[in-house]
């Protein structure tokens, strides 16, 4: 997809006051986050079992070539083949020679945050293919149109009623014309509509959480059982998958998945964990014939020992999303690219240019709570504040922003001007103020003040009142 | 396509400062060693957390007394269930032999989409989550895990293994590689992506019943 990021300025005033959004992320946003905090909770080991997973991914990082040699390697003992791919285009390219040399039609997809990356879906249904997402979110959003507004949950921004009127508007023309006003009634009816495609598919797409060095496995987690029924009826299974997914063993894809489920759903796990091996074996009554994975780069390789080397221990589970307060206001769209939020906001300007993606840093707080709920522990604020530093050193901020930063940084470079400079300014504002305490408007403050007030300055400066010894 | 391999891969290597080999010894070693990291605590015995965690994520369950008592524990979920006595069946050693009642419908067999019920064996399951684990292969067709809409499963009271890293450590042992699938069954198919209301059944089975074989198999 075209990135919009550029303009997520424009992109979040629009998402604050569409109310069918609001009411939508309203509902989302508790529950996760409450969800999270109960399955935390009642394990004791969550925080021994984070340090394990950051060693894990620690150790896997520095020998990565390593791992993804014997992944190969695995991969192929079990009759499977892997295609590794630099950018977008060659992964898609990739995909569309397997599906060509397949004579396929129908392609069932399964979800998978690389293939949005990769635009998976525009390059097959621009060949020819027919292309069906099998998650449900991900099966709304497509017939809607939209990229994904959340890595985890696609249709969080979408309500009920949406919902119903998308599935109404392309159902009826194949004759369901059943009521949609329940849930159970909207789930019922995708079941019937996806469960044909799914029997009549050439080629399953599925993505990966982990791919496994000794086994040469893919693993998906999934609660739908969508993945599964993408892998196993289809002639083919392809495996989307970056670089950094690669793990040791099994052993320490367990202690990866207490983490997901937990820090994602707030499940113990998730419903269906597969583990694929290769294609199906000469006795096996049912799977694919064959079996490929799609190793995607798009400039993973490049942020190994970089300054965002510790963004390659994100594991997708959407916390970061879910406890942070801007995506909690404006929802995954305002991002204008495939991965919104927290991640989002370090992952977008890497991936399509910190030209494009510049204001995503810039709308943050830094206030850390997706660092702090984050099962990996990337310190999400420092990797934003190393963008903004980039920007900056590369001359991307825009001039106001540059001079007032220059002017900022005159002050705070002379302590004794700065204190006095300071002291006039809360002596005007006091006095404009008229003794109301609070500005209703000012000038230069209107994107403040069109919302609420601006409280004035109260008393003398911290460093006046300091002196004269008023220190509690 | 191995232009764009090589080029990964040497992009990796001049970063870490070594040459890439499937073989080191630092990762052979390490895999080899199959630790486990950190390992969740309960009081409960295996087969009481199973249970307990089963019924947490809404799947049901029935005592078997023996191989059997199989069919008549089949037959009670389906008229329980009011469904008709048609099932596809895992050709699976202990599912071999079964006399089924009169007017059974019981095929050996892969699932395809009219089938409504079916029954398979588990290779173990994992009492930590309450959930089965199946492994793909003859005996075992993956598609009856997922397409029917009432999912029954026997699983021997022998093979309820405490954590996920006991099941591997089985599937060593007995099978020495994994299967073209392995699946970890927690609970029915369920979907939050309509307004986070969980629903169950999306897009796998609707319902959950394992038959809990006493004493093994």
């Amino acid at each position: 997809m075209k990135p919009t990021a550029h303009a997520f300025s424009a992109n979040a005033h629009r998402a604050l006051h569409d109310r069918t959004l609001q009411q939508a992320l309203a509902k989302a946003g508790v529950g996760f986050v409450d969800k999270r905090r109960a399955a935390i909770d009642s394990l004791p080991e969550f925080q021994a079992l984070r340090e394990a997973g950051k060693r894990i991914k620690d150790h896997t990082l520095a020998n990565l070539d390593h791992y993804l040699l014997r992944f190969e390697q695995q991969v192929m003992a079990s009759g499977g083949s892997v295609h590794w791919a630099e950018s977008p285009e060659q992964a898609c390219a990739a995909v569309l020679d397997i599906c060509k040399q397949a004579n396929a039609k129908m392609v069932a997809k399964g979800k998978s945050m690389v293939g949005e990356e990769i635009a998976i879906n525009d390059a097959l249904e621009s060949a020819g293919f027919e292309v069906v997402e099998t998650d449900l979110g991900e099966y709304i959003i497509q017939i809607a149109h939209e990229p994904p507004s959340h890595i985890i949950a696609p249709a969080v921004h979408k309500t009920r009623g949406q919902i119903a009127e998308l599935f109404e508007k392309l159902h009826h023309q194949s004759g369901l014309t059943r009521p949609l006003q329940t849930v159970p009634q909207i789930v019922d009816e995708a079941r019937q509509v996806l469960r044909e495609k799914f029997l009549a598919a050439d080629v399953g797409i599925t993505g990966a959480n982990f791919l496994i060095a000794e086994t040469g496995s893919t693993v998906i987690v999934t609660n739908e059982g969508n993945g599964d029924l993408s892998a196993t009826l289809p002639r083919m299974h392809i495996v989307l998958a970056s670089i950094e997914k690669v793990v040791p063993t099994l052993e320490d894809t367990s202690v990866l998945l207490r983490l997901l489920a937990r820090s994602a759903t707030g499940q113990e796990i998730t419903s269906y964990t597969t583990f694929f091996t290769g294609p199906r074996r000469a006795d096996d009554p049912d799977g694919p014939e064959q079996f490929h994975v799609v190793l995607v780069d798009n400039g993973r390789s490049r942020m190994l020992g970089g300054d965002y080397h510790e963004m390659l221990r994100c594991i997708r589970c959407g916390a970061c999303l879910n406890h942070c307060p801007v995506y909690s206001a404006v929802g995954g769209h305002a991002y204008g690219w495939v991965y919104p939020g927290p991640m989002g906001a370090v992952l977008t300007p890497l991936m399509v240019g910190l030209q494009e993606g510049r204001p995503l840093p810039n709308a943050s707080t830094l206030c850390g709570r997706c660092e702090e709920v984050c099962p990996m522990s990337i310190p999400l604020p420092k990797l934003l504040r190393e963008h903004r530093r980039q920007e900056f050193a590369q001359r991307l901020t825009p001039p106001r922003a540059r001079w007032a930063l220059a002017a900022w940084a005159f002050f705070a470079r002379r302590p004794e001007l700065y204190r006095q400079a300071t002291r006039i300014v809360i002596k005007l504002l006091n006095l404009l103020a008229g003794g109301k305490g609070r500005f209703r408007s000012l000038l230069f403050a209107q994107a403040w003040t069109a919302a609420r007030d601006l409280p004035a300055p109260q008393g003398d400066t911290f460093m006046a009142q300091w002196k004269q010894g008023k220190r509690s | 396509m191995s232009d764009s391999r090589a080029a990964i891969l040497a992009r990796i290597s001049r970063s870490l400062a070594h040459e890439a080999a499937a073989d080191a010894p630092e990762i052979l070693q390490r895999i080899e060693a199959h630790a486990r990291g950190p390992q969740p605590q309960w009081e409960a015995s295996p087969r009481e957390r199973f249970i307990e965690k089963l019924e947490k994520v809404v799947g049901t369950w029935a005592e078997v007394a023996s191989k059997e008592n199989i069919a008549q524990a089949v037959a009670d979920y389906l008229a329980g269930q009011n469904l008709p006595q048609r099932l596809c069946v895992a050709p699976h050693p202990l599912l071999e032999g079964i006399t089924w009642p009169d007017g059974f419908q019981a095929e050996r067999r892969r699932a395809v989409g009219e089938d409504r019920v079916s029954l398979a064996v588990a290779f173990c399951a994992i009492a930590e989550t309450g959930s089965l684990v199946l492994l793909a292969g003859p005996d075992s067709p993956t598609t009856l895990n997922f397409l029917p809409d009432d999912f029954l499963c026997v699983l021997p009271e022998n093979r309820i293994l405490p954590r996920m890293e006991d099941a591997w450590a089985l599937l060593r042992e007995e099978r020495g590689a994994m299967p073209r699938a392995t699946n970890i069954v927690t609970g029915p198919s369920r979907t939050a992506d309509v307004e986070q209301t969980i629903q169950l059944g999306a897009h796998g089975p609707r319902r959950l019943h394992v038959l809990l074989l006493q004493g093994g198999a």
